[in-house]
């Protein structure tokens, strides 16, 4: 790998700072928190920010805590390893603790952040190369070409969106605050996401993300959220996922309530499943239902020849992943491998 | 264990578990890699490598790229002219291309500058312009396709062919009671040792080069640098820095090392080249992919009469060991099972994609996960018990191979019985619950191939030891260790045969100036070859030492014990003599005390062309049963235990061997579950043939995460002509691994995966199929059209087909 480029480091104190120099730098500026994912990348020149604006001395952007209403507010600086052994988080949101510990390897997840993962760049194996390989293909329209490779007569990026925490914070009701210039707004996690492998974030180019809001788990005395998250990668450390299933819901009176189904991995955005979730809504659930609702599910995954293994056999996965993960969160036992077939 | 020979009771050192020389500085940071060093005035030099699989180099303009401050030169393929290789039968490679380029990664143009940062940008600013050619991306392609061959000569691009018989396999099939074929693909994979290669160039204007590197070769990297440098052997040296990890893609002159060296001369300046993770991959001469066809006779008790084997191996762009490693996946078939009739014919074709060459097992591990898969499918046609049908075709110690091999010690029914009992094989096999499963293999490797790379009468191996009065033994040889441990064994077999303390000995290795030959570490030949020679010159300097101490003291030599550094008389009276004291007492009745020993081994192998590759001095054997949980919705598998046992003579650091043993075992689970070199290959408008994942993070390799827990065993069949009678242990663990893990996932789910990687993909398919009523197999179903060259037809050695009786 090549080293760094040059650029500009900025430290901002404050978050008006942060923003300040964000809006001042607009397109030529990046901003960095832990650095696993933005450093690589500009080894690889697949990002050359001239100015890199570094978060760790923003104090706003720290801190784990409960708010009165009962959400509780990550601040996107929290590293996914103190994420994933955080024990509020560990006992509510199994799913996001699982999903945090998850990422990559032990020395990431604690320089890697909250934020950071959820703002991962998005992934294809004809773009996370080196400028040699890349201008051995002459490139592509993710970085300095002008064709998809992995559909090439496509007129957009299929860059597959490859965070774990992303589909957790969106199956959970998440909400998340963007602070601009002059701009404050807090949006559903889901809207944070676009469906193009260039632009994945609807974030403007000023915006800082500046807290994630997770819901209360139950109130008015309603059953707990069960929530989980399955991950399906090639290897027990390092491998981003090329599945992944987030799902929460309550179990209220043997039915099925608030379910929220969502696919990682498996396009340029997660993929909030709200056919599948809107079949199993108020339902009791049984296997062969959560079945019928891994299939409709599944539907929705589209995955591409642009990550690890074959991408039929990912697409297969899903469903399999899908079903697997619902009979988790309804507290059913694992599928029981099938007796041996008799041989032909 | 049925040692052939008394285990000696005397041994002081051999047998323990001595810590590696360089094992605290290599865990605590202070050994200097090639990458690490240093000189005044360095230069950094950086390749521009080809961005076309096939072109022809129709100009280079380096104009802007001189013209950068900082650059201090740049050379191209005018300033290298002349062509090299590893085998004399292979000379085609450039250290820069000039005329054309053959895959993406050929090195075309060399910068040297202040740093790293400018070499690259200089590089990036010379302008190539290609003529692209058609290009050859697998076998099917390189033997029908229309187009320039990536290579002048007389066959294109199925550029080496062999076909040789021993007995007529034609008459032993027709009269075999039963005949069943199979198709096998082994999927190509690369070593990925952690350490990246670099080196390090220094231009002596007295006229001569020193390259430090990172390499398993210092002596063929020395002939073929100055090859390619057009200068004279003697003006020419190579040191081999420490190396972390080679596993044979260290193993001959790479493209950065000549143009360092000649970048050094032309600047004056010394000139370091350190490779990226990317072009490791690009250098490769890793595992040859190989599609195999293999067809055997039965007699109805479950005997093998004759074996009909095809490879057709996938080179990519030039020769490296390719010739050999050709020859490779024909040799060693008859090692394990006794073949009475054997025909082998295969052919190598060249592909646009960087080299394949050796790789632990070189050239073997193919063909043995086609056999013992093959042999595994065999015995349930035939309805014997897997391991009952082995043990009725094991080769026996000290026996011929139809193809002229010579078996001394064997272990094999030994392992055998080792890990099927450990294992509990034969009553478990076929009885456990569907997902779950065994799978059982065998394998043979070299110790050391009987002949050296290029024709010549020496020594293999040379060691000099030198005595000082401080009690020092001075042990130059050129090995290396790659982290084998071949340095912990120098250290012992003197120390042992010397009578030494360990901690007297004192080695200078690796070093084509100061060191004596030995031609590297690879086909597992360092232990008993170095070994060898350094018992032979520990004993020519011990009979001098027990010589000056009897004349001395006026005692008969075979009255004293010389060990650990210490001179005893056997009844225990009289004095003690401390080592360096006896040294000095040796010292002034003799002058300076030097010995020296060397190794070649015995003429080997049968009248006949290619009869040079698979004879060794002795042969390792393995067995192994592996234990999976296959999850028949995903076709995932995991590999939950593997016992494995290995005969490897005598181990002379237990210690070591299982850690040889426990490498072998990863190593293979990875090649076996999820190593592959992929290329990209018809994308939209193009053939991109690129590689597909050349990093770490994609290029799937086990973690600890996927090791199972292992279970090893050390069978000592003490080898008539290994030092102490040791064996191998680098390579041979390696081979049953890949079947036996192929064998168990059938065994869980019964569908035969008969191409490597086992993908989860790929088991899915053949559970697809078998579901709708098709075999339940996913592997090659076609073989390409080509015609193999006239038989090369051999008789069996002399007495073949007779009893067999102890050679000894």
């Amino acid at each position: 790998m090549m080293r760094l480029p040059p650029f500009t480091y900025a430290r901002p104190r404050a978050l008006a700072e942060a923003v300040d120099l964000l809006a001042e730098h607009r397109d030529e500026a990046m901003v960095v928190a832990g650095g696993t994912d933005l450093y690589p990348n500009m080894k690889r020149r697949q990002q050359e920010p001239k100015v890199v604006i570094g978060l760790r001395t923003v104090p706003e952007l720290r801190g784990v805590g409960l708010l009165q209403d009962g959400w509780l507010r990550i601040g996107p600086l929290t590293s996914l390893d103190a994420l994933a052994n955080d024990p509020l988080v560990q006992q509510r949101y199994p799913a996001l603790s699982h999903a945090a510990g998850e990422v990559s390897t032990p020395h990431l997840r604690i320089m890697g952040t909250l934020g950071g993962n959820l703002c991962l760049d998005t992934r294809c194996n004809y773009y996370d190369q080196s400028y040699h390989w890349r201008k051995s293909i002459d490139f592509c329209m993710k970085k300095d070409g002008d064709i998809c490779w992995v559909a090439p007569s496509s007129p957009r990026c299929w860059a597959v969106s490859s965070s774990d925490c992303a589909p957790v914070t969106i199956a959970l009701g998440a909400r998340i605050r963007l602070v601009g210039s002059g701009r404050d707004r807090t949006i559903p996690a889901e809207a944070l996401f676009h469906d193009d492998g260039i632009a994945y974030l609807r974030k403007e180019p000023d915006e800082i993300l500046t807290d994630v809001l997770l819901p209360p788990v139950a109130t008015n005395g309603q059953p707990a959220l069960r929530n989980t998250y399955w991950k399906l990668r090639r290897r027990g450390s390092f491998d981003f996922p090329i599945v992944g299933v987030a799902v929460s819901l309550r179990l209220d009176a043997g039915v099925v309530r608030d379910v929220r189904i969502v696919l990682g991995a498996v396009g340029s955005r997660p993929v909030l499943a709200t056919d599948a979730a809107a079949q199993l809504e108020g339902q009791p659930p049984d296997p062969a239902l959560l079945e019928e609702v891994a299939k409709l599910a599944w539907r929705e995954a589209r995955p591409l020849d642009n990550t690890d293994l074959n991408y039929a056999w990912r697409k297969r996965m899903a469903r399999v992943y899908v079903l697997r993960a619902l009979r988790d969160a309804v507290g059913l036992a694992p599928v029981e491998a099938p007796s041996i077939p008799t041989s032909p | 264990m049925s040692d052939p020979k008394p285990r000696s009771p005397d041994f002081s050192v051999i047998g323990q578990s001595y810590t590696k020389p360089d094992g605290l500085r290599k865990a605590n940071g202070q050994s200097r890699y090639a990458d690490d060093l240093k000189l005044p005035r360095m230069g950094f030099c950086r390749l521009l490598r080809s961005t076309r699989p096939h072109a022809r180099i129709a100009d280079v303009d380096t104009f802007a790229a001189e013209a950068l401050p900082g650059v201090y030169a740049v050379i191209t393929g005018r300033d290298l002219p002349i062509k090299y290789g590893i085998l004399p039968v292979g000379q085609d490679e450039h250290a820069l291309c000039s005329e054309k380029v053959r895959y993406i990664g050929d090195a075309v143009a060399a910068v040297a500058a202040v740093d790293e940062e400018t070499a690259e940008r200089a590089v990036d600013l010379i302008k190539v312009e290609y003529r692209s050619l058609p290009t050859f991306m697998s076998i099917e392609e390189g033997l029908t396709k229309a187009g320039e061959p990536i290579h002048d000569g007389k066959y294109g691009n199925a550029h080496r062919a062999a076909a040789l018989e021993f007995g007529d396999v034609d008459e032993a099939l027709k009269r075999s009671d039963h005949v069943f074929e199979d198709s096998y693909f082994f999927q190509g994979n690369t070593h990925l040792p952690l350490e990246q290669h670099a080196c390090l160039a220094q231009w002596d204007p007295s006229g001569s080069l020193t390259l430090w590197t990172s390499t398993q070769s210092p002596h063929y990297v020395h002939k073929e640098l100055a090859t390619a440098l057009q200068l004279r052997e003697d003006q020419v040296r190579v040191i081999a820095a420490p190396v972390g990890g080679g596993f044979g893609g260290k193993l001959e002159l790479f493209q950065h090392e000549a143009a360092a060296a000649k970048l050094a001369m032309v600047t004056g300046r010394p000139i370091k080249a350190s490779l990226n993770r990317e072009e490791v991959f690009y250098c490769h001469r890793g595992r040859h992919p190989v599609l195999m066809w293999v067809k055997t006779g039965w007699t109805a008790d479950g005997r093998v009469t004759a074996m009909d084997f095809k490879s057709y191996v996938d080179g990519g762009a030039y020769m490296s060991y390719g010739a050999a490693s050709l020859y490779y996946t024909g040799a060693l078939q008859t090692v394990c099972d006794r073949i009475p009739a054997y025909r082998w014919q295969g052919v190598r074709v060249l592909t646009n994609k960087p080299p394949c060459g050796p790789k632990r097992g070189h050239g073997t591990p193919q063909p043995r996960f086609a056999l013992e898969c093959h042999f595994d499918a065999v015995a349930e046609r035939l309805g014997i018990p897997v391991v009952d049908l082995r043990r009725r075709n094991l080769t026996e110690p000290y026996s011929q191979t139809v193809n002229h091999l010579r078996i001394t010690s064997s272990g094999l029914r030994e392992c055998v019985d080792i890990v099927t009992r450990e294992s509990r094989f034969e009553e478990r096999h076929g009885k456990l619950p569907y997902g779950k499963g065994l799978g059982f293999a065998v394998g043979a490797y070299l110790c050391g191939a009987g002949l050296p790379l290029y024709w010549n009468e020496m020594p293999h191996s040379s060691v000099d030891l030198r005595l000082d009065r401080s009690g020092v033994v001075t042990v130059s040889c050129g090995q290396i260790d790659i982290g084998q441990g071949s340095d912990a064994m120098l250290v012992m077999v003197i120390a042992e045969a010397l009578g030494a303390k360990p901690e007297q000995v004192k080695l200078v290795t690796a070093d084509t100036d100061l060191t004596p030959i030995d031609l590297g570490s690879y086909s597992s030949r360092v232990t008993f070859m170095v070994g060898n020679a350094a018992i032979q010159a520990a004993t020519r300097l011990r009979a001098v030492l027990l010589a000056a101490a009897s004349e001395e003291l006026d005692v008969p030599t075979e009255e004293f014990v010389l060990t650990q550094g210490m001179l005893r008389r056997r009844d225990g009276r009289g004095v003690e003599l401390g080592f360096d004291e006896l040294v000095k007492l040796a010292e002034a009745r003799n002058g300076a005390l030097t010995a020296t020993g060397s190794y070649k081994p015995p003429r080997l192998g049968g009248p006949f062309k290619g009869s040079g590759v698979g004879p060794s001095p002795a042969y390792s054997f393995s067995a192994s049963v592996v234990e999976v949980t296959v999850d028949p919705e995903s076709g995932l598998v995991k590999v939950d235990r593997v016992w494995m046992a290995h005969d490897v003579g005598r181990a002379l650091n237990p210690m070591l061997v299982e850690g040889q043993i426990e490498g072998g075992i990863y190593m293979g689970l990875g090649e076996a579950l999820m190593e592959e070199q992929e290329f990209r290959g018809v994308r939209g408008p193009r053939t991109l043939a690129v590689h597909k994942s050349p990093s770490m993070l994609e290029y799937k390799s086990p973690t600890t995460f996927e090791t199972p827990v292992m279970h090893s065993y050390t069978v000592e069949s003490v080898d008539p002509e290994g030092p102490f009678g040791a064996k191998e242990v680098g390579q041979g663990p390696l081979l049953p691994v890949i079947p036996a893990v192929a064998n168990a996932v059938y065994d869980a789910v019964g569908v035969r995966i008969d191409e490597t990687p086992i993908t989860p993909e790929k088991v899915l398919r053949a559970l697809d199929a078998r579901a709708e009523g098709k075999p339940g197999r996913y592997g090659p179903t076609t073989l390409p059209t080509y015609a193999f060259p006239r038989l090369l037809v051999v008789d069996p050695p002399p007495g073949w087909g007779r009893p067999e009786v102890p050679a000894r």
